[in-house]
């Protein structure tokens, strides 16, 4: 178990078949999961994973036995419905035992549904959307104005843009310059309903991101070559940063990607099987 | 019951005539101490020119945006920073009540979040602006310490009192000048009654500026008649201090409660539900009814109409001491007990 510090290759070359194959046990953690007692958010959680194994193996400066750590970089999910990607992050990362994953739900343990800080590693509780952009202008105002130099880093649903309080954070953000804060999109355009477009329309996303004073870039969500080197870079001097991670729903189960029907899902032992098979199969 | 003194030195405030004016007096007084003290405005007017003036690095205004307010003073709170957020009792306690209830009250982070214009107190504004329900709000939160002042003094005691509790606190402030209570040095503990009258016949329990009014003059009214009233001040409704009701129920006739607040689940409903479990005795509301205040008129005038008023508290003691089963509050607006 690592117990490092910053990140394992901070200024290196990325290794994108070693990230590849920790997002595979997340994935895999994922599906058990689905096949536990009570299901889980599958889709949302298969289209964050990169992104997570990204910032909690490249990115981010985390000490897995000290999760309180004053000078960590913070990390809010805000689409707190991918508790499973997250605590199976957190556990590969080393900050609780692997074996603990299989608690999830259970009235015994303390992985709740969606996210609560009594799990290490967890900052905030989430779930109910709109609120993690808030929380991340605070940690980022906070720490600016003690003179930290903790960076902050929140994940976003993209249906969750929907929800009017990410854009009153969205304008705090940027009236207060926070050049700490990097905002993440999983933007697999899928939301209950369907497209993203369809029920709700989004686009045009990044000209809405630079009208409230953000910078923009975008990046491949499942492609570690991109996704890292864009995590890394810290938003330019002046104001935060959104990077859009086009992303897709289910990624890595064929017959559950793009596919609304994979938001929430309870596997059954034949459905687990299926889905744990075609997994690894496109591994 | 008992009280103790707060420890420190008295108050050195000056003397404000509104509880507004001694709340920010005092936020400066402790953010001027203590570096830790922050200030979350929402374009409130008054604080920028006072706080954000003299210490801009405690000071935040998050703009027209309450609920992004409260969040962001959950995760700077996480941080170890103190902060106190102003905006009124209505948004704090509806538009902004899932940000309260999830990022400050389900992390029992330390926000304080100080709602003015609370009860009927923002009157010819209208119900846009009035919080008639924010006690019963926001004492179904887990975690949450819940206090009304009766006056500037008290207010300037309960505000040093808040700064440093562990988890989150509510305060519920009211709009307009009010007329002292209390002289300066009286005692002040979060969760303790105060007597401010005693007497063997009937209890008046109430909180907040005008309620406190409404019960001392109804006091003496009653005491011309020879009818002789306790009159506590529960400026803390969570945690309520069961001590003081269950001797109240038990050396008195019965409770009147008496609120800038409806008639359901606040001070009255607290009261209410705490002695039926403890001390079963008669229990009389003074509240506003169970209805939205329609009429234009000043904050007493709004408030008689409502249900509000020396007479009622009068009334509704008389009817505690004469034991009438028919006597009721009723929940309709503009009825009396």
């Amino acid at each position: 178990m690592t117990v490092e510090t910053v990140a394992r290759s901070p200024e290196g070359a990325v290794d994108p078949a070693a990230l590849s194959r920790t997002a595979l046990a997340v994935r895999e953690h994922v599906l058990a999961i689905g096949a536990g007692a009570v299901g889980t958010h599958i889709g949302g959680s298969l289209s964050a994973a990169d992104i997570l194994v990204a910032l909690y193996f490249e990115v981010l400066r985390v000490r897995p036995q000290e999760p309180r750590w004053s000078g960590r970089d913070y990390f809010v999910l805000s689409k707190g419905h991918a508790s499973a990607a997250l605590y199976s992050t957190l556990a590969e990362r080393g900050f609780f035992p692997r074996s603990e994953l299989a608690s999830y739900g259970h009235p015994d343990g303390r992985l709740m549904a969606h996210p609560t800080p009594a799990v290490p590693g967890v900052e905030f509780a989430t779930g109910s959307l709109g609120h993690g952009l808030s929380l991340a202008v605070g940690l980022a105002l906070a720490a600016k104005r003690a003179g930290r130099a903790n960076r902050v880093f929140v994940l976003l649903g993209d249906g969750e843009l929907q929800e009017g309080t990410v854009w009153e954070a969205a304008m705090s953000a940027a009236h207060y310059r926070l050049d700490n804060l990097t905002a993440v999109i999983d933007r697999n355009r899928l939301q209950i309903n369907g497209s993203t477009e369809d029920r709700m329309r989004l686009e045009p996303l990044a000209d809405r991101w630079r009208a409230f004073g953000w910078q923009v870039s975008h990046a491949d969500g499942h492609d570690f070559a991109e996704l890292v080197p864009a995590l890394r870079t810290p938003p330019a001097p002046g104001g935060p940063a959104v990077l859009i991670a086009d992303t897709v729903k289910g990624r890595g189960v064929r017959h559950l990607e793009h596919r609304k029907q994979s938001h929430f899902a309870k596997l059954g032992p034949d459905a687990y099987e299926r889905a744990l098979a075609a997994l690894r199969a496109a591994a | 019951m008992t009280t103790t003194r707060e420890r420190g030195a008295p108050a050195r405030a000056p003397a404000p005539d509104s509880d507004r004016a001694a709340y920010r007096a005092t936020l400066l007084e402790l953010a001027r101490a203590d570096g830790r003290v922050w200030c979350l405005d929402s374009d409130m007017g008054g604080l920028e020119r006072q706080f954000e003036a003299e210490l801009p690095g405690q000071y935040v205004d998050l703009g027209i945006a309450e609920a992004n307010l409260i969040t962001v003073a959950a995760a700077v709170a996480s941080t170890g920073v103190l902060p106190f957020v102003n905006t009124m009792a209505a948004f704090a306690s509806a538009r902004a009540l899932e940000q309260v209830k999830i990022d400050v009250a389900y992390h029992a982070l330390p926000v304080r979040i100080v709602g003015t214009h609370s009860g009927l107190s923002a009157a010819h504004l209208g119900p846009t602006h009035h919080a008639q329900q924010d006690l019963a709000i926001m004492r179904g939160l887990p975690n949450m310490t819940v206090m009304t002042p009766a006056d500037p003094a008290e207010t300037v005691r309960m505000v040093r009192a808040s700064a440093y509790l562990p988890g989150p606190v509510y305060i519920r402030l009211g709009r307009n000048p009010t007329p002292p209570v209390y002289t300066d040095d009286a005692d002040f503990t979060v969760g303790r009654a105060v007597r401010l009258r005693a007497g063997g016949d009937v209890t008046i329990v109430a909180a907040g500026a005008l309620p406190v009014r409404f019960a001392l003059d109804a006091a003496r009214r009653l005491a011309a008649a020879g009818i002789e009233a306790c009159v506590l001040n529960m400026h803390t409704i969570k945690p309520l201090d069961v001590a003081a009701l269950v001797e109240a129920a038990e050396t008195t006739a019965g409770v009147v409660t008496v609120e800038d607040h409806s008639v359901l689940g606040g001070l009255g409903g607290a009261v209410a539900e705490t002695l039926a479990e403890h001390r079963p005795a008669r229990v009389v509301r003074v509240g506003v009814g169970d209805a939205f205040c329609s009429r234009p008129g000043s904050h007493e005038e709004q408030l008689a109409q409502c249900g509000v008023s020396r007479d009622h508290v009068v009334r509704a003691a008389e009817s505690v001491l004469r034991g009438r089963p028919d006597v009721r509050i009723s929940t309709e607006q503009g009825e009396s007990p």
